[in-house]
């Protein structure tokens, strides 16, 4: 988005947020739904944002119900605080509701809209996490009528699912799925928890913040409300794995730029051909250089 | 204690919108089953009958005489227009009919088998034969992959499937294999209750009596119930101790499976056990 671009006077009508009242009290009795019901996808009313479908419209049409004036928001892509995406919603945001504000910081905001990655640092009660969802539905995969899927939903019957894990189990000895992997809230309903990495599968179980999720193109929204048991789907004698960072020689590796060990990496392969790894979370990375280098000085 | 295993009384199936002329105006007597006041079709009526257990009921007829219709509604795969089927399980009685969705799920999952006579309806081919059997092992709520593995190689063995094939996909079997790997399945959950919809049908003739043999190895081992449904005499003769006879959608002939052969009475019974012998 062009950084001067205002908009047309004649527009300049548009409410708080972009979406006009009625519109955010939808999405909102939506967002009430879905927490009540952990896990279950409450159908809503997905409106034609200025963007296209797919680009994170879910999650923002979740994000401007929810912002007020004194809410401060961060907006990530994989992690990141500077790609496209993550930088055109959060200058959207700020066009169409004066006085947020911004952060990069995770502790500092409230709301935290994010592609992909849930942050490094762990979460508050103080806090909300909005996720884009490209495919709502876990069981997609193997059923493809959504009026059956609904059935199967209701009737948590999630066999079929179960068989396709033990399908990849017996071809490639484990679980192939890399991301999206299908959790199990409340011992009831299966989501997909949009595309994090399995890494972060693990910290939506008793998360203190509440986590939502809203899918623009396939209008759904459903949530993990603070403090639910989030269970990644396995079988009772293979554990859930999450990414395994070790090197050839069994050695954990580091952040290229902050020397983490404990951190969701990127894989960057230079023009050279040497591969490097480099935290996926850009605002944990230098916060932990900060740190470092505060260090070295004192 | 009884050993009742299955009561159904006063089974119906109606396709279409029905008039009050329907039942009267089809039927054997009529030679036909549809209404001609109507148009709708009476798949099957007033079915009557008991199972025990262990025990093997024979369902014959021609096609479209409501032989399958009856064994669908009663695996939940097509919903009865009316009567009612009581099953008893471990000294529990359940109103078949009366269940809710997903207890109807979890009936036909655990305590039914199904073996069609096309596999295509009864395996997925998207998955290995040991997926399909993993599959209902997973429906009952077992979760540990290793047992899983165990009991499904188990099951191929016993249905004369090598291991080795197990991971296959079943696509790659033999017509006899496919409907040994269906019977695998059916049997995976250990049902009081099987069903056998023309199992045999299209199959040569020493694949046909390998299967019915296997079929009798497992009513003796386990004790379990079977409705077999099939058009073939010789099945008939061979696997089932009691038989119905169907016609148009009705019972014309019920009793002990020797008697209905060597001494057909009703018209129509005769002339099928004259037309196979």
């Amino acid at each position: 988005m062009n950084a001067h671009y205002e908009l047309p006077l004649e527009d300049a009508g548009y409410s708080f947020g972009f979406l006009d009242e009625y519109a955010k009290k939808e999405v909102r009795r939506c967002i009430l739904k879905a927490i009540a019901i952990p896990g279950y996808q409450t159908p809503y009313a997905s409106r034609e944002m200025p963007m296209g479908r797919g680009f994170g419209t879910g999650g923002l049409q979740l994000t401007l119900s929810l912002i007020g004036a004194d809410d401060t928001l961060k907006v990530i892509d994989q992690g990141s605080d500077d790609s496209v995406n993550a930088v055109n919603l959060r200058q959207f945001v700020q066009l169409t509701c004066p006085g947020v504000a911004v952060t990069e910081k995770t502790q500092e905001a409230t709301l935290i809209q994010s592609r992909h990655r849930i942050p490094e640092k762990m979460l508050t009660e103080q806090q909300i996490l909005v996720l884009q969802v490209p495919y709502p539905d876990a069981l997609v995969v193997v059923e493809p009528s959504e009026a059956r899927r609904k059935v199967m939903h209701g009737e948590a019957d999630y066999s079929r699912l179960l068989v396709k894990l033990y399908e990849d189990v017996v071809r490639f000895d484990e679980i192939t799925i890399s991301h999206r992997y299908p959790t199990r809230l409340n011992g009831h309903y299966v989501i997909d928890p949009s595309p994090i990495p399995r890494w972060d599968v693990p910290r939506l179980h008793q998360s203190p913040a509440l986590v939502l999720l809203g899918a623009g193109r396939e209008k759904k929204i459903y949530a993990v409300p603070p403090y639910t048991v989030a269970e990644p789907l396995v079988f009772d004698d293979i554990a859930f794995r999450v990414e395994d960072f070790r090197d050839a020689n069994g050695q954990r590796i580091a952040c290229r730029c902050c020397g983490s060990t404990v951190s969701f990496l990127d894989e960057l392969i230079d023009d050279a051909g040497n591969v490097t790894h480099q935290c996926s979370d850009s605002s944990y990375c230098e916060e932990e250089q900060e740190t470092i280098s505060a260090r070295k000085q004192a | 204690m009884s050993n009742k295993i299955l009561s159904v009384r006063g089974l119906s199936r109606i396709h279409g919108e029905q008039c009050p002329l329907c039942i009267s105006s089809t039927g054997p007597e009529h030679d036909t089953n549809i209404c001609p006041h109507c148009g709708s079709v009476v798949a099957a009526h007033d079915v009557n009958f008991d199972l025990y257990r262990g025990e093997i009921l024979g369902i014959i007829g021609e096609s479209g005489s409501g032989k399958s219709s009856t064994v669908k509604m009663l695996y939940f795969d097509e919903e009865p227009t009316a009567g009612s089927a009581t099953f008893y399980d471990g000294g529990v009685q359940h109103d078949m009919f009366a269940l809710n969705a997903a207890q109807q799920r979890s009936m036909r999952n655990k305590r039914f088998g199904m073996v069609y006579q096309n596999p295509h309806l009864g395996l997925n081919f998207q998955i290995s034969a040991g997926g399909n059997i993993a599959e209902r092992l997973l429906m009952s709520d077992l979760r540990h992959y290793e047992e899983i593995r165990t009991r499904a190689g188990d099951l191929l063995a016993r249905t004369e499937v090598s291991r080795a094939r197990m991971d296959k996909n079943p696509k790659t079997f033999s017509g006899g294999m496919q409907q040994r790997v269906q019977i695998a399945k059916a049997l995976a959950t250990q049902p009081p209750l099987l069903f056998l919809d023309e199992v045999t049908t299209g199959l040569d003739l020493s694949v046909q009596a390998a299967i019915l043999d296997l079929i009798l190895e497992i009513q003796h081992e386990l004790g379990t119930a079977m409705i077999v449904v099939t058009h073939d005499l010789g099945v008939i003769r061979l696997l089932a101790g009691r038989t119905l006879v169907m016609k148009h959608g009705r019972v014309i002939g019920s009793g002990l499976t020797d008697q209905i052969l060597e001494d057909p009475q009703h018209a129509y019974t005769q002339r099928l056990v004259a037309s196979a012998l």
